[in-house]
């Protein structure tokens, strides 16, 4: 991700980092926080699809790989300061807690919340894929071919 | 996006669009009738009650053409926010917002022999709203209705190409009333 290039370049880190997480990580690091922050909903939570498209090795035609539940919210801060919460799955929590920490973010308890709830999240999720990527590697099988010595 | 456009939807969503939709479905089943509506704070210029109705019945699959006089940053992004749906030209809008001066009337899709459903729904800002001027016959009126209309020949011409033509809301503050093609004015 290009900092330099992108202003919101570590807004959209932390909003994927909350839409990749588990649920109940969010909720329990949210919990951890100890914060009740007064806040108006603009879009109460709403759960619905979207259509997930890739491209394969990047480069190739666009295609449609498949549909997926996405909740999203908004709210809006004492202070003004508006938050946006796209999550995967249907917990509406999890997106209205998404919503919350994009919007703290913004403010002065940026430093407490990286700290207390962004930070935990990015080593679960990093440990998530080590954990998942070992277990890969442990069926790793290297197909080989004799040299027949036909040459 | 400044959060301005970013409040005035429904506060209480399933309930507060439940009451809106009864509304908007009562003011079409009985043209005249004039309807109170709330729960909507959309941007000026537009109305509480063009509000409710474009919350109510748009959606990302409901392209709207917004007319001259309501064609502003602050009602773009609002409608954006709160419907999703796409804004586009006269000619392939399935809803238009604006005042009665300001819509082009000509340019909007009265359905096709086939598909008649494939008309424009034009929301009408007016100055005011009231149970006089011209006289409604039809289908949910009983014996005859009167309603403010800003003009009459125009509805005559729309009633005559049933089942093709236009169905008109018209709004003012917090009140509409509805005008659908079935209905004769006279």
């Amino acid at each position: 991700m290009n900092v330099m290039s992108d202003p919101n370049a570590s807004r959209k880190g932390w909003l994927s980092l909350l839409a990749g997480s588990r649920a109940a990580d969010v909720a329990r690091c949210w919990a951890a926080l100890d914060m009740a922050p007064a806040y108006t909903t603009l879009r109460s939570p709403e759960i619905g699809g979207v259509m997930v498209r890739g491209r394969a090795g990047a480069i190739g035609a666009p295609f449609n790989l498949g549909e997926m539940t996405v909740t999203r919210a908004s709210i809006k801060l004492a202070d003004g300061t508006v938050g946006h919460g796209y999550v995967q799955g249907r917990s509406k929590d999890h997106a209205l807690q998404a919503a919350l920490v994009d919007a703290l973010m913004q403010t002065e308890a940026a430093d407490a919340v990286e700290t207390t709830l962004l930070t935990p999240l990015r080593d679960a999720i990093t440990a998530r894929k080590t954990d998942r990527a070992a277990k890969a590697a442990a069926t790793k099988v290297d197909f080989f071919t004799m040299v027949r010595g036909e040459d | 996006m400044q959060s301005q456009v970013l409040e005035g939807g429904f506060v209480d969503l399933p309930v507060d669009a439940s009451y809106a939709f009864r509304a908007v479905m009562t003011a079409m089943a009985r043209p005249g009738d004039i309807a109170f509506v709330g729960g909507a704070q959309p941007p000026a210029p537009m109305s509480v009650s063009a509000g409710v109705v474009l919350l109510t019945l748009c959606d990302p699959e409901t392209p709207i053409h917004l007319a001259a006089s309501h064609d502003t940053p602050q009602v773009r992004d609002w409608i954006t926010f709160h419907t999703g749906a796409p804004l586009v030209a006269a000619g392939d809008a399935m809803f238009a917002l604006g005042s009665w001066q300001a819509l082009p009337l000509p340019d909007f899709s009265i359905g096709t022999a086939q598909y008649p459903d494939r008309s424009a729904t034009l929301i009408v800002e007016s100055a005011q709203l009231s149970n006089t001027g011209a006289t409604l016959r039809g289908p949910g009126i009983k014996d005859q209705a009167l309603l403010s209309l800003p003009e009459i020949r125009l509805f005559q011409t729309n009633a005559t190409l049933f089942p093709l033509g236009l169905d008109f809301f018209f709004t003012c503050g917090d009140r509409l009333a509805a005008l659908p093609r079935t209905t004769r004015v006279g």
